[in-house]
């Protein structure tokens, strides 16, 4: 009769202290990976350019860009809200409620909107008259909204102002192109000043509706045309 | 010609929303591509005008008489309600519809056209009667862009086109030349 040799028990281990607890990353869905603040800062000026790439904010664009002044002025009031709600959308991303989230962030944009508005009307009042209702109307700027959305929500505050002035430098500076090239054709002049002679024949084509389409349009086209460049010669070369 | 038709001609042609004025341009490059898509779009627009009018003058006259610097945050709270209003009761009652406008129909919300409206609406003092007018004929003159752009883009998709200007530069190009041709109505009614 052969015994079973019991297998040795098992001596009770006291389980290993466990490591200081280290706040584990929090995982946000479809937040933008990590990156440094001069990348945030950079991609809404060249790689994601809010006008010339990513076509948001179409309609001050256009509207405003007949005279360089009010282009740019359109430019910095947007970068400031840009900036601002973004900021407070980040700072307030964890106690928004999911379902009421776009509200909230048109309320954040809306009041930054305001701010502007005052703002401008306070010490440009000649601008603030020319641009008449498309301060307001940035509210409905669909680039904000998607910010918002997109990046704000998900970062944190220090990232969230860096993207948004990166955004706003870079529709600022689509702007000033655009308005310059308005300008300079339909008034031969800069910033109000006199560029092109007194010999110059103005393009009125260029200041009146039609000429926005047709500017941001060949804007387009030349920003195709160089990157279509920029890839044939990377191909010739591997 | 009577005040009120004439707010509605002014609208629909001679300061047409989007050809003109450039309200409501992300509609109007966005879902373009299809012209059943544009003008159905279009229509739903329209009905939200008209909603917003309503709301617009309400909030002129009873709320905002004392508080004009709360004008933007409370067009857009009222918008930004009745597009919700309006979403459920599509889904609810027109699904077909709903389905077939799918994303767009929230969107509605960041179309510059609506707070356009709601704007232009207050600084020209206009009464119920003539800003229910006006919003259908911004409505219309909407649904006249969409439509006319969607079907020179239905043409564009055949033509062979070079490679720099097959994304959207040749689109802009084409409502140039629509805006050229509405620009023709300019200065009608200015005596």
């Amino acid at each position: 009769m052969s015994t079973t040799v019991a297998p040795p028990r098992p001596v009770y281990e006291p389980p290993a202290p466990t490591p200081p607890a280290t706040p584990a990353p929090e995982f946000v869905p479809g937040a933008p990976p990590p990156a440094p603040l001069w990348a945030d800062t950079w991609r809404g000026i060249a790689k994601e350019n809010p006008v010339l790439v990513q076509m948001l904010g179409m309609c001050p664009t256009m509207a405003v860009t007949n005279v360089m002044a009010n282009g740019i002025a359109m430019g910095l009031a947007t970068t400031f809200v840009l900036v601002g709600s973004g900021l407070f959308v980040s700072l307030f991303r964890k106690y928004i409620a999911h379902e009421v989230r776009i509200t909230s962030y048109i309320l954040i944009i809306a009041t930054f909107v305001t701010l502007a508005d005052l703002l401008l009307a306070a010490s440009f009042p000649e601008i603030s008259k020319a641009l008449g209702p498309f301060i307001p109307l940035i509210v409905a700027n669909c680039l904000l909204l998607g910010r918002a959305e997109a990046f704000a929500a998900k970062v944190g505050p220090v990232r969230a102002v860096a993207d948004g002035l990166g955004m706003g430098l870079g529709f600022t500076l689509s702007l000033s192109a655009m308005s310059a090239i308005r300008e300079l054709l339909g008034r031969g002049s800069l910033l109000g000043i006199d560029v092109m002679g007194p010999h110059w024949e103005p393009w009125v084509f260029m200041v009146l509706p039609p000429g926005g389409f047709f500017t941001l349009g060949l804007l387009l086209i030349t920003v195709a045309w160089v990157a279509e460049l920029r890839r044939r010669r990377r191909e010739a070369l591997a | 010609m009577s005040n009120l038709a004439w707010i509605f001609v002014s609208t629909l042609v001679v300061n047409n929303f989007t050809l003109v004025m450039f309200l409501g341009l992300c509609s109007f490059f966005g879902v373009t591509a299809k012209i059943g898509t544009a003008w159905r779009l279009g229509l739903a627009n329209t009905f939200v005008l008209i909603i917003t009018a309503f709301s617009a003058w309400v909030l002129n006259t009873f709320v905002l008489v004392r508080t004009p610097y709360l004008r933007t945050i409370a067009f857009i709270v009222v918008i930004a309600s009745a597009v919700q209003i309006v979403e459920m009761a599509v889904k609810k009652y027109f699904p077909v519809l709903f389905r077939q406008l799918g994303i767009y129909l929230p969107l509605i919300t960041t179309n510059c056209a609506i707070l356009g409206l709601a704007l232009f609406q207050t600084s020209r003092h206009y009464t119920l009667s003539e800003g229910l007018v006006f919003a259908l004929g911004a409505g219309f003159g909407l649904t006249l862009a969409l439509s006319l752009l969607a079907s020179i883009r239905e043409r564009m998709e055949v033509a062979d086109v070079p490679v720099v200007a097959r994304r959207m530069g040749l689109v802009l190009v084409a409502a140039s030349c629509l805006s050229l041709a509405f620009m023709g109505f300019a200065g009608m009614g200015s005596q």
